[in-house]
C-alpha cells in the first residue's frame, strides 16, 4: 500500500557530492533496456536526445544544402530539375529552422534547466518527453513526404496563394501545414514547461537576479513561443481549411487576403527569430565569462536586453513585408522599431567584448566559438539593420543579400554558440573531455568554410541575383562568386565531419572529466560528471550568482552546496515560491511513463489520417489521444493527488 | 538566504490546490489559448476591414438565440464556481457533484442551442470570407467547449470514485479555471461577432 502524507518537514542534511547516493540513484534510475528508453522522464536524457535528434535534422537540412549548392556552383547547370530544386530548399529551410535551431536550444535546456536551478526535475517531467516525442514524430512525419517526391515547395514561409489549391494541388502543401501544426504542439508544451519550473522549481534562494543568463533566454524564448506560436497554427489551420474545405480566407477570387498569411506567420517568425537565438545567446553569456576567468561584465543590462528583445520582437513583423505595398506612416513605424533592436543587441556586444577584455582568457575550443560567434554577430546585425531600413530593403528583398543575412544570423548567432555549448558541458553529460586538438581543426575549418561560403552572398545580392532560382544565365558575372560560395559551403561541411568525428572519438576514449573541468561558477558543476540520476543529493541552497566562485571572489554571501534538503520519501523535489524562491512545498514527481509516447503516437495517427483524408483513423487518433490523456492524469496517490482512505 | 529560512519548516506534501504545478500548467494553457483567439479576432476583423462585400452577410447577426446563450454559458461558470467554493473545498461530495451535473448540464445546452443556430444560418463556412470566418471562428470556441465539457465529465467521474476531499482537489481547481476561460472567451467573441455589427 503507498502511503503519502499531507505534510512533512524535510530534514537538513549534509551530504558527499563526490559520492553516489545509492538510495537516491534506486529511487530515480530510468528503468533497464528498451523499456527504460520508451518510457524514461529524466530531463537529462531527454535533453541529449534532443541534442542528438536535432543534429541529426542539421546533418540532412546541411546535405540538401549541399545538393543545392552543387546545382549552383556554375551558370545553366542541371543537376536538379527545378520541381526537385524547390522541394529541396524548402524542405532545407523548414528543416534548419524548425527542426534543428529551436528544438537543439530546447535539448540544452532540458538538459541544463534542473542543474542550473538546483533542482531534480522539471516542473512536468513527463510533458518534457512528450515534447520530445512529438518534436521526433513531426520530423519523422515532415520527412515521410521526401521518398514520396511530395515534399513542400512554397518556400519556408509558404506564401498563398503559391501556395493555395490551384497552384500546389498535391499533398505537399498540406505535409507542410499538418508537420508546422503537430511540432508546434511540440514547441508549445516545451515552453510551458519551462515557465512552470522557472516559477516552481528553482533552489531556495535563488532569486531572479541569481539566474543563469541561459536561463533569462529560454524564459523568454518560451513566453514568446506561447504568445506566438498560435498565430502559425492557426495560419495553417486556415489554409488548411482553404484547401480542404473550401473556405475563402487567402482566395483571391472570394475576397480572401493572402496578405492575411503574411501578417499571421510573420507575427509568429519574427518572435521565433529571438526564440531560437537568445537562449544561445544565454550560452554565450553562462560559457564565456568561465574561460575569461571573470563574471559576466553587465549581468543585470544583459538580462534586461534580453527581455526587451523579445518585446519590440514582437512589434517588427512587417518588416519582412516592406515591399507588398504598406502605408507609409507603417513603413515608418516597424523600421525604426526594427532598428531600434539594435540597442539591446549592443548593450550584449558590449558586455561580452568587456569581459574578454577585462578577464584573462583561456584560449579553448569552446572559447574559439563562443568569442568568433560575437564577430558573426556584428556581421549579422548590421546585413540586419541594412534590411530594415525602407529603401534598401526595397532594392535587397528577395536577393541573395538576405539570404546571407539570414545565415549568417542563424550560423553565426545558433551553431556556433551551439558548437561552444556541445564543447562546454560535453564533459558534463558525458564524463569525458572532447579533443581539444581537433576542435581546433573543426573549428579554423567551420569558420573559415562558413565566411568564404556565406560572405559572396552578400556581394552576389547586391549584383541583384535573385534567391530561390534554381540556376541562372551566364555573363552576369555570377559564377565566381558561386562557385567559391560553393567551396565554401563544402569546406564548412567538412568541419562539421570532424566534429563528428571528435564526437565518436572522444566519447570512447575522451580524458575523464571530474565534476568541474572549466573550474565553472554554477550549479551544474558542483555534481558528479555524468550527472546521478537524481542530480543533487540534496537540494542547494544559493546565495550568489556564483555559488562556485565565492570564495575566489570574496563574496560576502556563502551558498551551501553541501548541506541541504534531503528529500527522500520517494521521487521529490523542492517547490520554492515566485518571487522570493522560499521552500514552500514537496513536490511528488512522476516515475517512468508510457503515456506521452502514447499521446504523441495518438497525435501521430491524427496527423496520418489528415493527410489521407481518411477520417477512420483520424477517429481512431482521436480516440487513442483521449485514452493516453486519461491515463496520464488520472489521480494517483503516489502523486499526492488523492484523498486518503478513511479506513484502510 | 538567511539562516532562519534554513529551519526545518513542515511544507506540504504532493498536489495542493493553487500550490500544485497543475495550477502553474493550466495558467500557460490559458495564455497560449487566449494568444490562439486573438490572432482568430484580427483575422476577422483584418478580412472584415478588406471586405467588399456584404459583411456579415445578411446583416448583424439576430441576438435570439445567441443572447440567451451566453446567459447559459455564464451560469455554467457560476454552478462550477459553487461546485468548487462550497464542494470541493469543504470536501462536500453531493455539492461538488451536483455543482459540477449543473455545469456540464449548462454547457451541453450551450453546444445545442450553438448547433441550432448554425443549422439556420443561410450560409455556410463556404460562403466567402465573412462565412468562413463566422464559422470558423464560432467553431473553435465550440471546440473548446466540448474539450472542456469532457473535463467536467472526467472530473465529475473523478469526485464520484471519491478522489477528492477538503485537502486533496487540485484537478477541480485547475478543470475550473479552463471551464471559466472557456466561457470568457465566448464573452469576447460574441461581443467582437454579435454585438459590433449592431454598433454600426
Amino acid at each position: 500500500m503507498v502511503v503519502t502524507e499531507q505534510g512533512r518537514a524535510p530534514r537538513m542534511a549534509r551530504q558527499s557530492g563526490a559520492t553516489v547516493d545509492a538510495t537516491l540513484e534506486a529511487i530515480w534510475k530510468t528503468g533497464p533496456g528498451i523499456r527504460g528508453v520508451l518510457s524514461t522522464v529524466d530531463h537529462k536524457r531527454i535533453g541529449i536526445r534532443y541534442i542528438v535528434t536535432a543534429c541529426a535534422f542539421l546533418i540532412a537540412g546541411g546535405v540538401e544544402a549541399l545538393i543545392m549548392r552543387l546545382q549552383l556552383a556554375h551558370s545553366d547547370l542541371n543537376i536538379l530539375s527545378p520541381e526537385a530544386y524547390n522541394q529541396l530548399f524548402t524542405m532545407h529551410g523548414f528543416t534548419m529552422i524548425f527542426l534543428y535551431a529551436g528544438p537543439v536550444l530546447s535539448g540544452f535546456s532540458n538538459y541544463l534547466w534542473p542543474l542550473l536551478l538546483g533542482s531534480r526535475d522539471m516542473a512536468f517531467p513527463r510533458l518534457n518527453a512528450l515534447s520530445y516525442w512529438i518534436f521526433l514524430l513531426a520530423g519523422i512525419f515532415l520527412y515521410a513526404s521526401f521518398p514520396l517526391g511530395m515534399s513542400p515547395d512554397a518556400g519556408w514561409f509558404n506564401y498563398p496563394p503559391l501556395s493555395g489549391k490551384d497552384y500546389d494541388p498535391g499533398p505537399n502543401i498540406d505535409f507542410y501545414l499538418l508537420g508546422l501544426i503537430f511540432l508546434g504542439i511540440s514547441t508549445t508544451v516545451g515552453a510551458a514547461n519551462f515557465l512552470v519550473s522557472l516559477l516552481r522549481t528553482r533552489a531556495p534562494g535563488m532569486s531572479i537576479n541569481r539566474l543563469p543568463i541561459l536561463i533569462w533566454g529560454t524564459l523568454t524564448a518560451s513566453v514568446g513561443n506561447l504568445l506566438a506560436v498560435p498565430a502559425v497554427t492557426l495560419a495553417c489551420v486556415l489554409l488548411f481549411a482553404d484547401r480542404q474545405f473550401g473556405t475563402h480566407f487567402f482566395d483571391v477570387e472570394a475576397h480572401g487576403q493572402p496578405l492575411l498569411w503574411q501578417h499571421l506567420f510573420w507575427m509568429f517568425g519574427h518572435p521565433w527569430v529571438y526564440a531560437i537565438v537568445l537562449p544561445a545567446l544565454g550560452i554565450v553569456s553562462d560559457a564565456l565569462p568561465t574561460f575569461c576567468r571573470r563574471p559576466l561584465v553587465g549581468y543585470t543590462p544583459v538580462a534586461l536586453a534580453t527581455v526587451a528583445t523579445m518585446i519590440v520582437g514582437f512589434g517588427v513583423w512587417l518588416h519582412h513585408m516592406f515591399a507588398t505595398g504598406m502605408p507609409v506612416l507603417s513603413l515608418a513605424f516597424f523600421s525604426a522599431a526594427s532598428l531600434v533592436i539594435t540597442i539591446p543587441s549592443a548593450v550584449s556586444t558590449f558586455a561580452w567584448i568587456a569581459t574578454i577584455w577585462t578577464g584573462k582568457p583561456v584560449l579553448t575550443t569552446p572559447f574559439l566559438f563562443l568569442s568568433s560567434f560575437i564577430i558573426l554577430f556584428v556581421i549579422g546585425g548590421v546585413s540586419g539593420v541594412m534590411t530594415g531600413a525602407v529603401p534598401l530593403d526595397f532594392q535587397l528583398t528577395d536577393t541573395y543579400f538576405v539570404v546571407a543575412h539570414l545565415h549568417y544570423v542563424l550560423i553565426g548567432i545558433n551553431v556556433f554558440p551551439v558548437m561552444g555549448g556541445i564543447y562546454y558541458w560535453f564533459p558534463k553529460m558525458t564524463g569525458r573531455m572532447m579533443n581539444e586538438r581537433l576542435g581546433r581543426w573543426n573549428f579554423w575549418t567551420m569558420f573559415l568554410g562558413f565566411n568564404i561560403g556565406f560572405f559572396p552572398m552578400h556581394i552576389v545580392g547586391l549584383m541583384g541575383m535573385p534567391r530561390r532560382i534554381y540556376t541562372y544565365a551566364p555573363g552576369l558575372g555570377w559564377d565566381t562568386l558561386n562557385l567559391i560560395t560553393t567551396l565554401g559551403s563544402f569546406a564548412f561541411a567538412v568541419g562539421i565531419l570532424l566534429f563528428l568525428i571528435n564526437l565518436t572519438v572522444s566519447l570512447r576514449r575522451g580524458r575523464p572529466a571530474g565534476a568541474n573541468p572549466w573550474d565553472g561558477p554554477t550549479l551544474e558543476w558542483s555534481v558528479p560528471s555524468p550527472v546521478p540520476a537524481y542530480n543533487f543529493a540534496v537540494i542547494p541552497v544559493v546565495a550568489s550568482r556564483h555559488p562556485l566562485w565565492e570564495d575566489r571572489l570574496q563574496s560576502p554571501e556563502r551558498s551551501s552546496l553541501s548541506r541541504g534538503y534531503l528529500l527522500n520519501h520517494g521521487r521529490e523535489t523542492l517547490a520554492t515560491t515566485v518571487l522570493d524562491a522560499e521552500p514552500d512545498l514537496i513536490l511528488k514527481m512522476p516515475g517512468d511513463s508510457y503515456a506521452p509516447l502514447a499521446l504523441a503516437l495518438g497525435l501521430g495517427i491524427v496527423f496520418v489520417g489528415l493527410i489521407l483524408h481518411s477520417e477512420r483513423w483520424t477517429i481512431v487518433g482521436v480516440l487513442a489521444t483521449t485514452v493516453a490523456i486519461l491515463v496520464w492524469l488520472w489521480p494517483q496517490r503516489r502523486l499526492g493527488q488523492t484523498a486518503e482512505p478513511t479506513h484502510v | 538566504m538567511s539562516e532562519s529560512a534554513l529551519r526545518e519548516q513542515s511544507l506540504p506534501v504532493g498536489s495542493f490546490g493553487r500550490k500544485s504545478s497543475g495550477w502553474y500548467g493550466v495558467w500557460t494553457l490559458v495564455l497560449t489559448e487566449s494568444a490562439i483567439f486573438v490572432y482568430l479576432l484580427f483575422s476577422y476583423f483584418y478580412l472584415a476591414s478588406q471586405a467588399n462585400g456584404e459583411w456579415p452577410i445578411g446583416g448583424p447577426p439576430p441576438l435570439t438565440l445567441a443572447a440567451p446563450n451566453t446567459v447559459i454559458l455564464l451560469a455554467s461558470s457560476a454552478a462550477l464556481i459553487w461546485a468548487e467554493r462550497s464542494g470541493a473545498r469543504r470536501g462536500k461530495r453531493l455539492q461538488l457533484l451536483a455543482g459540477l451535473a449543473l455545469a456540464l448540464l449548462l454547457g451541453v445546452t450551450f453546444v445545442i442551442v450553438q448547433l441550432r443556430e448554425w443549422h439556420g444560418k443561410a450560409f455556410s463556412i463556404r460562403s466567402g470570407t465573412y462565412g468562413s470566418s463566422y464559422f470558423v471562428v464560432t467553431g473553435f470556441h465550440l471546440a473548446h467547449v466540448i474539450v472542456g465539457l469532457s473535463v467536467l465529465l472526467t472530473l465529475f467521474i473523478w469526485a464520484l470514485r471519491g478522489d477528492f476531499d477538503a485537502q486533496r482537489h487540485a484537478p477541480i481547481t485547475v478543470g475550473a479555471i479552463y471551464w471559466h476561460f472557456v466561457d470568457a472567451v465566448w464573452l469576447v467573441v460574441f461581443s467582437a461577432l454579435y454585438l459590433v455589427p449592431h454598433l454600426g
